[in-house]
């Protein structure tokens, strides 16, 4: 097609249609992973293995289609922060519950 | 060409631009992640009530709106590729798929609420004085996330029509189309949070 002239100037920030089909791929068959494990009975393990995967689905969702794999440092490093603080908050909540209250 | 070279020295921030969007993507995150402490909360107190609870979501109806969101994602993308590379057309019909893969979210999500109304589970509804504490808390919890959520699709469905005149005006276009891109910022990050959800409501068993 008319790839050629845009290419050139382009191509080491915006990949082509390919790279973002497959990740689309990727995710559809880790959608399907979950949803297959969801009817083994892993006990425990249950949550840990469904959230595992939604984190590696998030990854692939903003590396990709949210271009943070080319941005500068300054957003990875916003992003770090901000998930660093968000996980300080559930670690925090779950000493709370653990601890204070004897719920079992 | 004097055009072009004055509109070279237009003020544009196109990084200043991005990186306000993703600070209101924190705002949203920690809008959300409060909502996903609760949530974590009260599971971690009525395990078991929360599985019997969950038992009456429709997986397939779950599964089905996952894959319509990932798929609305990678139309996003993909048209915002198609505008840098002056496919304007395409990246109008791969907009206008968008639209309408998240019109469907919504259609679905309508009938599943509706499903949940009519058996009176909703929020003082009938249904729910017959159930424990926790799956009161489920069903709450799952109105207001998921609730949220859609007003979150809205939105943003909302955000990339207002894109699609833009393009279609050439106010954006290949060389300048970070609105679009501050669209497709905010869409993903609503497709990130229903990956988290649907786990989390769908899928215990």
């Amino acid at each position: 097609m008319s790839d050629n002239t845009n290419t050139n100037t382009h191509t080491h920030e915006h990949p082509g249609y390919g790279l973002y089909i497959l990740v689309w791929a990727g995710l559809v068959g880790l959608t399907t992973i979950t949803v297959a494990l969801a009817g083994f009975n892993l006990a425990s393990l249950t949550v840990v293995v469904a959230m595992a995967i939604a984190v590696i689905k998030s990854l692939l969702v903003t590396n990709y289609f949210m271009h943070v794999r080319t941005d500068s440092a300054v957003f990875k490093i916003f992003i770090f922060v901000c998930l660093a603080i968000f996980l300080t908050m559930i670690v925090l909540t779950f000493f709370d519950l653990t601890y204070r209250f004897p719920l079992k | 060409m004097s055009n072009e070279a004055a509109v070279a020295h237009v003020h544009r921030d196109d990084e200043g631009s991005k990186m306000g969007m993703w600070l209101f993507l924190f705002t949203e995150l920690l809008l959300f992640g409060g909502m996903f402490i609760l949530y974590a909360s009260y599971r971690f107190m009525y395990p078991d009530n929360f599985k019997v609870a969950a038992m009456r979501l429709d997986t397939l109806i779950g599964a089905v709106n996952t894959i319509l969101l990932l798929t609305s994602s990678l139309t996003v993308v993909l048209a915002i590729t198609a505008l840098r590379r002056n496919q304007k057309t395409f990246s109008l019909y791969l907009l206008g798929f968008t639209v309408v893969a998240g019109g469907a979210f919504l259609v679905n999500k309508f009938f599943e609420w509706s499903a949940k109304i009519h058996h009176g589970i909703y929020p003082k509804g009938p249904e729910m004085a017959n159930l424990s504490d926790g799956e009161n808390v489920f069903y709450g919890l799952y109105y207001v996330m998921t609730g949220l959520h859609a007003l979150h699709i809205i939105v943003g469905l909302a955000f990339i029509i207002f894109m699609m005149v833009f393009i279609a005006r050439g106010k954006q276009t290949g060389d300048n189309c970070q609105k679009l891109e501050n669209a497709g910022l905010y869409w993903h990050l609503v497709d990130i949070i229903w990956i988290f959800l649907f786990p989390l409501f769908y899928l215990i068993h």
